[in-house]
């Protein structure tokens, strides 16, 4: 779509893009360029010279047993965080639709967590299941199960998955919601008259209904996933133990800046892009298709 | 009519009652968190080393909120909350700036280069922080902005998404209205001005809350570049607190901490509710 009517002259344009596109420029085409340049090299260790060895960082990451274990590791994160939260928020959002009166008193109370930045949820959950003055893990080891995320992979991982995907519910919520709250009446009623109940009628025709909401909060849970919980990583287990919990983008941060390992950080940045990429690809693709309020 | 109908498919009696407790149940679980925090900080360190710890506020509230705002740890929470609004504020009132501009040339202009960068300011989408950190941190050290406002904010500047949103939205201004102000002799920033920002309003105020969340609650970014403590943000600085090694955390000051943190935002969040999900439903389309 286009306007029939436009302006006459091309500096004026120019100069009102010129903003965007310096700080495009300076900021995000030339650091991604340096990626891409930087992953061809190997800096010698006094960071004096730089030896070329083609796509010789690809080859060593892709051997490298750590770097495949981040890619699993990042795979299992994804799916959790987006199971935990988008099954709490649906259920949520069910329970909120059948509500004539209240609903909007439940919204209100439930957008809270979405406003609590990620690395700040990080120290909220960590601080209940600290090993040592963690209330849950308090009551938890009164029980007689042993909680420490310090030690134990796994439990390392369900906490980050759990911080992770807290205040995804809201934002899930909020979209499942308004999808809720679009379907038509007339065709519950209708299902209603010829004797379906609640549950038959949600997974017959409301679930269905709900299926582009759903896809589209499925890529951006993963991209969320993938990209914005650093915070969380960072703050509650900083990666371990024995980087079970080391995500893609925190081997970017950990080899970069804590190893100072600048061609295979490269070469991690560019195998990011492509991922970026193709995710953003998918979020078009389900974009077309989804329900516009 | 349409109340009978209603309790055809909503619930009554014991159903609603039912739905009105798993509701209530689940805005307790989601809400415990905050709670704990929230009580952490008004209780003794004592209270807290020694689990388990209360889980209803003490009387220590004034003590911890003005030991964190005035002392903090490495440097006084006030600080910090001043950092985080400028870099938020800055970032949010940038991005709409930029965007408004660059849409405006996008729709209303036909200019060499047009669709080259109408594709270039699309291909940032694909650029998150996260996956170009190190060579942007040189960018950003080679312009000796490390440990200021300006590097806090100027790479987190530019907006597809602030773009896309301006550009579909003035697709919709009609064209009745440029084509009188064409007529009228109006420069094309009069008819800006007058025309186009006012119409523009919603937008731009649904954009800076998502936009002042966003940059609110950025960490990575901050925790880069700002190695001087005076400069740390507070969503950054919290992790900050912790010691290294096996000394034990000033626990009621770190969660009185938390809870400045997340105050803003949801103060944002919650006051501007219809517009703030307005912007969200809008800004993922």
């Amino acid at each position: 779509m286009e306007k029939r009517v436009t302006f006459r002259g091309w500096l004026l344009p120019l100069c009102l893009i010129a903003p965007q596109v310096i700080i495009s420029a300076v900021f995000f085409f030339y650091p991604a360029g340096q990626a891409i340049w930087q992953s061809l090299f190997i800096p010698d260790p006094f960071g004096l010279s730089m030896q070329y060895v083609g796509l010789g960082n690809f080859e060593y990451l892709l051997s490298d047993k750590f770097y495949r274990a981040s890619f699993v590791t990042t795979g299992v994160f994804s799916i959790l965080v987006t199971l935990v939260s988008m099954i709490p928020a649906l259920f949520l959002a069910v329970m909120a639709d059948r509500l004539i009166k209240g609903a909007g008193v439940y919204r209100t109370l439930l957008i809270w967590p979405y406003a609590v930045a990620p690395a700040v949820a990080g120290v909220l959950w960590l601080f209940m299941f600290n090993t040592r003055v963690g209330v849950v893990s308090w009551y938890l080891g009164n029980l007689g199960y042993d909680w420490n995320h310090v030690l134990n992979g796994n439990e390392a991982m369900g906490l980050v998955v759990v911080a992770s995907a807290w205040g995804r519910i809201s934002y899930n919520f909020l979209f499942f919601f308004a999808a809720l709250q679009a379907v038509p009446r007339s065709v519950i009623e209708a299902a209603a008259i010829d004797g379906a109940r609640f549950w038959r009628r949600f997974f017959t025709i409301v679930l269905p209904l709900l299926s582009p909401t759903t896809f589209f909060l499925l890529v951006v849970n993963v991209v969320y996933s993938f990209f914005e919980t650093f915070g969380v990583i960072h703050t509650i287990t900083s990666g371990g133990p024995q980087q079970s919990t080391t995500i893609l983008v925190y081997k970017v941060f950990a080899d970069g800046f804590v190893g100072q390992d600048l061609g295979s950080s490269s070469a991690q940045s560019v195998i990011l892009l492509i991922v970026v990429g193709l995710l953003t690809v998918l979020q078009f693709k389900f974009v077309e298709k989804r329900v516009h309020y | 009519m349409a109340r009978e109908i209603h309790g055809m498919v909503e619930k009554r009696g014991a159903g609603l009652w039912l739905t009105h407790v798993l509701m209530i149940l689940g805005v307790l679980v989601i809400f415990f968190p905050i709670w704990l925090a929230f009580v952490a900080s008004t209780v003794t360190q004592p209270e807290i080393v020694r689990p388990p710890m209360p889980l209803w506020p003490g009387d220590q509230f004034f003590e911890n909120y003005k030991a964190a705002l005035f002392s903090g740890v490495n440097v006084p929470v006030a600080t910090m909350l001043f950092n985080s609004l400028v870099m938020a504020i800055g970032i949010a009132v940038g991005k709409i700036i930029i965007s408004l501009l660059s849409a405006f040339a996008i729709v209303y202009f036909r200019f060499p280069g047009r669709t080259f960068f109408f594709w270039m300011i699309f291909l940032t989408l694909m650029l998150p922080v996260e996956v170009r950190i190190v060579p942007t941190y040189e960018v950003v050290a080679g312009f000796g902005m490390l440990n200021s406002y300006s590097g806090l904010i100027f790479p987190l500047i530019a907006s597809a998404t602030a773009t896309f949103l301006f550009r579909q939205f003035f697709l919709t201004i009609p064209d009745e209205l440029a084509e009188a102000a064409r007529v009228d002799g109006a420069r094309p920033m009069r008819f800006f001005w007058d025309i186009v920002v006012p119409m523009s309003r919603t937008n731009v105020a649904a954009l800076f809350v998502i936009l002042f969340i966003y940059g609110w609650n950025q960490y990575l970014w901050p925790l880069l570049i700002t190695t001087d403590p005076e400069m740390n943000t507070i969503v950054m600085g919290i992790k900050q607190m912790f010691p290294s090694g096996d000394d034990v955390a000033d626990w009621p000051v770190i969660m009185a901490t938390s809870i400045l943190a997340m105050i803003p935002p949801v103060i944002v969040v919650v006051s501007m509710q219809k517009l703030f999900i307005r912007g969200l439903v809008d800004s993922e389309k």
